[in-house]
């Protein structure tokens, strides 16, 4: 069974929110859109994302690290989001493992959005119905497109390699070997969702050459 | 979370409707010497209690035009055995009720199914909450028990007023009732409000990124505006908002209604017993509110600072 997924390291993330802009221009059109805004150049504007980069600082000055750390989905195994629907809107494919919800079935009763413990779920501001990342389904099953680059928007946008996607139940994937050898983690362990995003931690690069005593 | 009016004025409205069923149900399982007029007036009232909350419901949709489409998933979602559930509970209280008007009997076997689907209602309606499991005040035995107790302390505190001029010798049955169920949710939310101030969240910052360290702060959530995000999961009430309702709600829904309950029954008064419905109803949404506001979402660990 396939299970697609992101693997998103925190280690080479530098927080430049591209992957947030392409998600937002790629899922703002296309057959996903739109994505709305209201007022978006007024003094209280909405905005609908599937996609956030949000920062955290970790430790106590002078010790600390800034944290970059993207939020979108994580399109968990046994997703808690999908039974409480009252409709079958929301629904997890048997195909690909991806997290769905059916614009057209949804009547925007946000109980989904409830029982989710993420946060990655969002009613958009003018359709009044739930969004949330598709892994920009539309894109990655698009037979039209050089294989390259069927790939999320967020993925190919990311400037530093820091968003892996593949299946994570072949372990000969990049993001099972990732997962594997970088001690990848899924987010809030404690509710048993499962969630199929990882994240691969921060971790001290030494420098190659460390300066030493000088030898002349 | 941030409670929504509609929900608010759905679970009151339905629980009180539910209740007054259920206690002019039991005065005919008991056969307590209430007239027709009494039976057909308690079902007229829990219908048009039922039918105004299925009307607020309607605006806690974002596409209220699909809501038909929401009784599918009765296998997995108690919200949709909920859509089920209400409509039903609707048809057997009026069938009930037109069987007392017109006299055609069988009114103990449809008034069984009545309230099988009350209680399977009152099932649905909290487990919706209850079920949840990461909203730890809300994921309680405590909230099926205190759904049911208060919409049976309102519905009877409603019987005892609809039978005070139809059935006078019923209003002390029901206005007894109405103290002891009043007393009884009183006792229960009391423990269930302890319970929730010692919950201790089992997610933290470290475990919503998956950081070791103790020490944690967010420096930014990602964007300045506003977004579903920050709205709909924070009540944006200071604490001692909070606070001051949390004292309010118990004299509003439970402790002054049951004094002016007793004091109807003793002067007879009919104004009093109207009276205590109303004080209690007002009381019984402020405790919704509350129980709705209460509940701490771990998404909003993502949403702490803006910058």
């Amino acid at each position: 069974m396939t299970q697609l997924a992101l693997v998103i390291d925190l280690n080479v993330c530098v927080g430049c929110h591209a992957c947030v802009t392409s998600c937002k221009e790629w899922n703002n059109g296309g057959s996903a859109g739109p994505l709305s805004d209201l007022e978006p150049y007024g003094a209280d504007p909405v905005g609908t994302y599937l996609n956030r980069v949000q920062t955290f600082e970790v430790g106590t000055y002078p010790d600390t690290k800034t944290v970059h750390f993207p939020k979108s989905c994580l399109h968990c195994e046994d997703p808690p989001c999908v039974p409480v629907c009252p409709t079958g809107a929301s629904y997890k494919r048997a195909e690909d493992g991806i997290v769905l919800v059916d614009y057209d079935k949804c009547i925007g009763c946000k109980y989904c959005a409830w029982a989710c413990p993420y946060g990655v779920r969002e009613l958009d501001a003018r359709q009044k119905v739930m969004k949330k990342c598709t892994l920009c389904v539309d894109r990655i099953t698009d037979k039209a497109l050089p294989e390259g680059d069927r790939k999320p928007a967020c993925v190919m946008a990311c400037p530093t390699n820091a968003r892996l996607f593949g299946d994570i139940h072949d372990p000969e994937s990049e993001v099972s070997k990732a997962i594997a050898y970088r001690d990848g983690y899924a987010l809030m362990p404690e509710w048993g969702t499962k969630p199929a995003n990882h994240y691969l931690p921060r971790r001290i690069t030494e420098p190659c050459d460390p300066p030493g005593p000088s030898s002349s | 979370m941030r409670p929504a009016w509609s929900v608010v004025f759905l679970t009151t409205l339905i629980g009180a409707g539910q209740g007054l069923f259920a206690a002019a149900f039991a005065a005919e399982v008991l056969r307590a010497p209430a007239t027709r007029e009494f039976f057909v007036a308690a079902a007229a009232g829990a219908l048009v209690l039922a039918s105004l909350g299925l009307f607020a419901s309607f605006f806690h949709l974002g596409r209220p035009e699909r809501a038909w489409r929401s009784a599918a998933m009765w296998r997995t979602s108690w919200l949709s055995r909920e859509v089920i559930a209400l409509p039903l509970f609707m048809a057997f209280a009026a069938a009930w009720g037109l069987a007392h008007h017109f006299g055609t009997g069988s009114t103990l076997l449809i008034g069984a199914f009545g309230l099988a689907a009350c209680l399977a209602l009152f099932g649905c309606t909290a487990m919706i909450y209850a079920c949840i499991r990461f909203l730890q005040e809300w994921a309680s035995p405590y909230t099926p028990a205190n759904f049911v107790l208060m919409g049976c302390a309102s519905g009877t505190t409603l019987a005892a007023a609809i039978a005070a001029p139809l059935a006078p010798y019923l209003g002390r049955s029901f206005a007894f009732g109405a103290i002891v169920l009043a007393t009884a949710a009183l006792a229960v939310r009391v423990a269930s409000i302890a319970r929730n101030s010692r919950i201790k969240p089992r997610s933290t910052l470290q475990s919503a990124i998956g950081v070791r360290d103790p020490v944690v702060r967010q420096v930014s959530q990602g964007f300045t505006a506003g977004a579903f995000n920050t709205r709909e999961f924070f009540h944006g009430r200071s604490f001692r908002f909070m606070q001051a309702l949390r004292f309010t709600f118990p004299l509003l829904a439970f402790i002054i209604p049951t004094v002016l309950i007793g004091a109807g029954i003793a002067t007879e008064s009919f104004g009093l017993l109207v009276t205590a419905c109303v004080v209690q109803y007002v009381g019984l949404v402020m405790e919704r509110w509350y129980f709705l506001a209460d509940a701490n979402h771990p998404q909003n660990l993502y949403y702490q600072r803006v910058a």
